[in-house]
């Protein structure tokens, strides 16, 4: 009993810890006073003015785009690259898997000023050196999601392909892709997060005039009582909210597809 | 003329992305660090302006103050929740896990904003700006500490545990002499995840230090804008590459299992 107690304790606690701040923020989300912990009466104001405010939502659609072109070619590329690691001979599989750890590993500001410099010398802080940084820092990890799904399939399928006829292409989309799918899905859902949530690799090689909402929170809130805050406030509100409905659905859905196939 | 395919040619456009924009990117830090920015003639005296600067050092020192904090609370917060959800038989116990991590798919300027304004409510903020530095690493870095150790405690073989205890072993040296050593993996991958990153996340020391704290990675940025002295954050960012490598190579090189402790297989 006293154990369950402690246990319980624990976790809740933990979770305290982690929400507290979101769960305020979103209650406060509902009030138009600028300062929070102020209540001046329930009101969606917070949403209106954000929802009117142009800039934001430009930038929120920026995002969003970013993230997507970035985590495709991501995805393309990533896949590619983990059936290629896969079938390639051990040290040309290596020389790239190390190459492609790089980035994992390394500090943020790091890839930021390498990157920072090399696009200095070629295409100085354009669309395209954000995009190619975006992939940079997401492409391992779609070819990290990949890999154990390639290690997992049996490779006589593919060969039973080339035996009843397939041409090696058609075995590829055909026998391989689909064997690697959830591979290749959860390397593309995983891209998306990490490019919505990257600051410092972006802020080193966007274009003067793009932003973020990493960026332009950050800059936002370093200018004390900047007029967006509040708005802020209701923006982060929907993400919360959105973003922990989607995991849980999601979660729950994939248990359920599980509990079927078994 | 006939296009001859082979699967192991599919590994050509990633690995020639690689070596542009990764591996050569960096070969431009190592340029840079060791030129002079007028002359660009070698030099090593990047290194000696960095090495030799009073408040570079005291930078780097906390720094690493900041990032053994962190660390180390992380872990300390980290186990009991990864051990409890571990070994509950709950059944929700995955959306429970779920409830801890899913803060890593949440924008991280936006969570640190949100504790940013709970500080001010609270009164803390502008008061305490290495706690409140510390406190913001905490909570960003927490999940990628829980995942890790989750993962290596789910895995352990249960009877290991009744085996110590019918030897004889009480419940204090069963954690010590079996889950603990059994659980090293998911520690070590953890505090790769936390350690580093904490050294240079400037955001949450800048948005919660109120710009008071100031740790390196914060110290190569100003080199790239206020300061505009390439080559001397050239040579910062060097030295920080040798010493992630050289950890890497000392932990144990490189895993794949990177992909998991950011969330993939949760997805």
């Amino acid at each position: 009993m006293v154990k369950k107690l402690i246990k319980g304790g624990i976790l809740a606690i933990g979770l305290l810890f982690i929400y507290t701040p979101i769960l305020l923020l979103v209650v406060y989300s509902f009030t138009p006073a600028i300062t929070m912990g102020a209540w001046e009466g329930f009101s969606f104001a917070l949403y209106s003015q954000l929802f009117n405010n142009a800039e934001i939502m430009g930038i929120v659609g920026d995002t969003i785009v970013l993230a997507v072109v970035a985590s495709s070619i991501s995805t393309v590329l990533g896949t590619l690259g983990a059936i290629g690691i896969y079938y390639s001979k051990r040290k040309a599989a290596t020389a790239v898997n190390v190459m492609s750890h790089i980035p994992i590993i390394n500090a943020e500001i790091v890839t930021a000023v390498a990157l920072a410099l090399f696009f200095m010398l070629i295409a100085p802080n354009t669309y395209f050196s954000l995009i190619i940084a975006h992939v940079v820092i997401t492409v391992p990890f779609v070819v990290l999601s990949i890999k154990p799904k390639l290690q997992q399939m049996d490779g006589n399928i593919y060969e039973a392909a080339l035996d009843l006829g397939a041409t090696p292409t058609k075995a590829l989309f055909k026998v391989v892709l689909p064997e690697i799918l959830p591979g290749i899905l959860s390397g593309f859902m995983l891209a998306i997060t990490l490019s919505l949530d990257d600051y410092i690799v972006t802020a080193f090689t966007k274009p003067d005039n793009f932003e973020t909402i990493s960026t332009y929170v950050y800059n936002a809130i370093k200018v004390p009582q900047h007029s967006a805050l509040p708005q802020l406030r209701a923006l982060s509100a929907i993400i919360f909210v959105l973003i922990i409905v989607a995991v849980i659905l999601l979660n729950v859905a994939g248990r359920k597809k599980k509990e079927k196939t078994k | 003329m006939k296009f001859h395919f082979s699967r192991k040619q599919l590994i050509i456009p990633y690995g020639l992305f690689l070596a542009l924009f990764v591996v050569l990117p960096l070969l431009f830090i190592v340029y840079y660090a060791f030129t002079d920015g007028s002359t660009g003639a070698f030099t090593l005296s990047n290194f000696g302006k960095f090495l030799t600067s009073g408040t570079s050092l005291s930078t780097l020192l906390l720094s690493v103050g900041v990032a053994i904090l962190t660390t180390l609370f992380c872990l300390l917060i980290a186990y009991p929740i990864a051990y409890v959800l571990a070994r509950s038989k709950m059944k929700k116990k995955t959306v429970l896990l779920m409830l801890f991590v899913l803060p890593m798919w949440i924008n991280f300027v936006l969570r640190i904003n949100a504790l940013r304004e709970f500080l001010d409510l609270i009164g803390l903020l502008g008061n305490a700006n290495l706690f409140n530095t510390v406190l913001g690493m905490i909570y960003d870095f927490l999940p990628f500490m829980i995942l890790p150790l989750y993962t290596t405690l789910i895995k352990m073989d249960k009877n290991l545990l009744e085996a110590s205890s019918d030897l004889g072993g009480n419940a204090f040296t069963t954690f010590i002499k079996v889950t603990l050593p059994m659980s090293m993996q998911g520690i070590i991958s953890g505090i790769t995840m936390v350690f580093m990153p904490t050294m240079t996340n400037y955001v949450i020391s800048d948005t919660l230090g109120l710009g008071h704290v100031t740790i390196i990675g914060k110290l190569i940025e100003d080199c790239f804008g206020a300061r505009a002295d390439w080559n001397l954050g050239s040579a910062i960012a060097l030295i920080l590459l040798v010493i992630i490598f050289a950890t890497m190579v000392f932990t144990g090189g490189f895993k794949d299992d990177e992909a998991g402790a950011r969330g993939a297989g949760l997805w």
